[in-house]
């Protein structure tokens, strides 16, 4: 045999003796190791015991805030420590990233969560009063207690603004939205960009707007229905923009389709286009509605302030939840306060409820159907096959009676 | 929709100018025209209405800033019937929450983007996304009570803490406190631009967040692959790919979230105690900003202090619009793919 230089040779591994049966081991797919857990674990026991030791023996260090972030600081960095051991410089960067993203991610649901709570959990006292929710204010003064009075007229106000609001602005933020969509154009495209421009509009100069004119030229006095005004104007951007998105996502071939039967613009607008849009567009009116029920300083300049119940949007002030919120919170008084967190907690549970539905809604895409709405489909469907069948076996037959004569 | 062509030219077909276009009439049914004419018309109401809103506000400002001039822009102090009176003081005021918010904001809003979209799977992912609409549409009245009631509380020890050791850079100073003293007061630190801003910035993280998590969810598969391919850890491929990538939705995003913090009113109003010099002690009581001071004064005010803050009015409403308005720009073009090379 030739000398070889063995050192260039490629070596093939053993295969295994096929005749002999070696149970197969499973790999792991599982990305986590168990050191990886450790070493959570072990810089979280370690990083508390020093912040414990800072915070209560080395220095006067207080408060929760503090004790959490020198926490977080001195975890992240006996987390790099600790996976320095075993790991090169690339995984440490890739865990403190991971770290520090989770720990914001957190911080956000955190600060949600405890937004909410914190609220519910001030204005509950308020709320298991029953008088709360079938009383006006006006017989209930600073100093009475938490069973007089209550915020049904600032409820009415909200529905009524709310109400009038939408009564405009739906159709015609549905047009423009249509129109933008439907009718493309160097103006279309002017209208789209002015709209986008003003989904920022600030509250405040929607409300000052309208102070300025309704109020200041027409009525001279605030009222409801300047408020809806100012609450409509602020909307308008904000449901236009999203139920032109929402239209933008319906397939062009089904508006194709309707086109080729033959079909007006009109009719494909009414028939294939808005049905089809049907949930994107109802959830972009649902969550513009609980931004505009949710606005307070159009409402604080153009609705005014009153403790008592009004039903008519035109003459005199009308309160709304959200201002009702501010008026209450002013007042120095721990019961006018406690109310003033009750009333929150009901426009929260109000914009939460509207959220949900919008949610429902909103969480199929355009033209997709729920299960109840396919079985009606399919039915329908069935009623069609089954009457084609029969026409078609009618013909047929009579076609052959018409050759058996 | 009914398209007639008329027949083509008559006559001489062998003519050497024979070759005219066809004119083609469109034949629109009545319904049709009805439908065009009236979604036309209401383009066109939206148009004029929000040009409406900045027309009125200066027709019905032009008499103050008649008065003031461009002393408007550089007097601090709000003082109509003297006439004597400016922005100067609340539009810093506004500038500055705004920055305090953003700063706030933006790490937030990239962490709660990158986890969302590389990240979370599954329930969670498409729970965060629910959760951050829902954070969007908290009206800010209950904010502010949080801030007021609650964070106010707990960021005082903060800002008293950075005061103190960071009090040299002018911005973190504050008059009238006295470190060395246990017992001094804490109101000085309270009804800041400091914690106005961070309720602020919670107020406007979800805007960020919605179009920051857009963008990094776009980043292109095969080049996110290709850096995995290439042995990048997952923070890796999101510096080198995701993040170049996102950068302009990032910017448009965070200019979008600067928009809404500066027209932010009532979580402010609720928590400064409004004053009208330039404040630049972020973490001192007393802090200004043009929509609290339309919400201040807009009750008492006489015909030219009413003029005068329709032209805050339209100075904030300027602001907004241009901010807003590049920030739409930068924003369309990342989605149009425009950065996917940088």
């Amino acid at each position: 045999m030739p000398s070889v230089d063995t050192t260039k040779r490629t070596v093939l591994g053993v295969r295994p003796d096929p005749s002999i049966d070696v149970p197969e081991s499973k790999v792991a797919l599982r990305k986590v190791r168990r050191s990886d857990i450790y070493s959570v674990l072990g810089s979280l026991a370690a990083s508390l015991a020093l912040t414990g030791l800072i915070f209560t023996t080395l220095t006067p260090f207080n408060g929760a805030i503090g004790f959490f972030v020198v926490w977080f600081v001195s975890f992240v960095v006996f987390y790099a420590l600790l996976t320095s051991f075993d790991e090169d410089a690339q995984a440490v960067r890739d865990r403190i990233a991971g770290v520090v993203i989770r720990t914001l991610a957190a911080i956000v649901v955190g600060v949600l969560v405890f937004v909410i709570v914190f609220t519910a959990g001030k204005g509950w006292e308020v709320l298991v009063n029953a008088n709360f929710f079938t009383q006006d204010m006006s017989d209930a003064g600073p100093l009475d207690p938490l069973i007089v009075g209550g915020i049904i007229h600032a409820v009415v106000g909200t529905l009524i603004e709310i109400a009038i609001a939408l009564a405009i602005v739906i159709p015609l933020g549905l047009a423009v939205a249509v129109y933008l969509t439907e009718i493309p154009s160097k103006f279309s495209r002017i209208v789209r960009t002015i709209v986008e421009a003003m989904t920022a509009l600030p509250s405040i100069v929607a409300g000052l707007f309208i102070y300025a004119t309704l109020i200041m030229i027409l009525t001279k006095q605030q009222s409801g229905f300047a408020a809806a005004m100012a609450i409509g104007i602020m909307m308008l951007p904000i449901i236009i923009r999203s139920a032109d998105v929402a239209l933008r996502l319906v397939p062009g071939t089904l508006k194709e389709a309707s086109y080729a039967l033959g079909s007006s613009q009109w009719s494909t607008v009414r028939y294939v286009t808005l049905p089809t849009a049907k949930s994107g567009l109802a959830t972009s009116i649902i969550l513009g509605t609980a931004r505009g029920i949710g606005e307070t300083s159009p409402v604080l300049l153009c609705a005014g302030f009153t403790a008592a119940m009004n039903w008519n949007p035109f003459e005199g002030p009308m309160i709304s939840l959200p201002l009702a919120v501010f008026e209450f919170v002013k007042s120095p008084e721990p019961t006018m306060i406690a109310r003033g967190f009750g009333t929150a907690v009901v426009l929260l549970g109000l914009v939460l409820v509207m959220f949900v539905i919008a949610r429902y809604f909103g969480g199929k895409g355009p033209g997709a159907l729920s299960k109840g709405q396919l079985k009606a489909r399919q039915r329908h469907s069935a009623r069609d096959l089954e009457r084609i069948t029969a026409a078609n076996e009618q013909s047929t037959s009579m076609s052959s009676d018409r050759k058996a004569q | 929709m009914t398209i007639v062509a008329p027949s083509g030219p008559k006559g001489d077909l062998d003519g050497a100018d024979s070759d005219v276009p066809m004119a083609i009439t469109i034949n629109r049914g009545r319904q049709d025209n009805v439908f065009r004419t009236l979604a036309i018309s209401a383009g066109i109401v939206v148009l004029v209405i929000m040009g409406m809103v900045g027309v009125f506000l200066a027709l019905r400002g032009a008499q103050a800033l008649g008065v003031a001039g461009w002393g408007f822009i550089t007097t601090q102090s709000w003082e109509p019937d003297g006439g004597n009176f400016g922005i100067a003081a609340v539009l810093v005021g506004t500038l500055l929450i705004a920055l305090v918010a953003i700063c706030v904001a933006i790490p937030l809003a990239i962490g709660m983007a990158l986890f969302i979209s590389e990240y979370a799977r599954g329930w969670l992912k498409s729970t965060l996304v629910s959760l951050v609409d829902l954070m969007a549409a908290v009206p800010s009245v209950i904010y502010g009570l949080w801030g007021f009631f609650f964070l106010q509380g707990q960021m005082v020890p903060i800002a008293r803490w950075i005061s103190t050791y960071f009090g040299w850079i002018p911005l973190f100073a504050v008059d009238g406190a006295d470190p060395t003293d246990p017992l001094s007061t804490a109101t000085v630190y309270t009804s800041s631009t400091f914690i106005a801003g961070i309720v602020v910035g919670f107020m406007v993280m979800p805007i960020i967040s919605s179009v920051m998590r857009e963008v990094f969810s776009q980043a292109p598969v095969g080049e996110r692959e290709g850096a995995y391919a290439l042995g990048a850890t997952r923070w890796g491929m999101i510096r080198t790919v995701v993040l170049p990538f996102g950068r302009g939705g990032m910017i448009g995003g965070t200019m979008l979230g600067l928009g809404r913090a500066m027209g932010e009113t009532i979580a402010v109003f609720m928590i400064i105690s409004i004053v009208f010099y330039i404040q630049p002690h972020l973490l001192q009581n007393g802090a200004s900003s043009v929509s609290s001071l339309i919400a201040l004064r807009y009750g008492e005010s006489t015909a030219l202090g009413l003029s005068a803050l329709m032209a805050a009015g339209l100075a904030l409403f300027l602001l907004t619009l241009v901010v807003n308005f590049f920030a739409s720009i930068v924003v369309s073009r990342s989605r149009s793919g425009a950065s996917s090379d940088a």
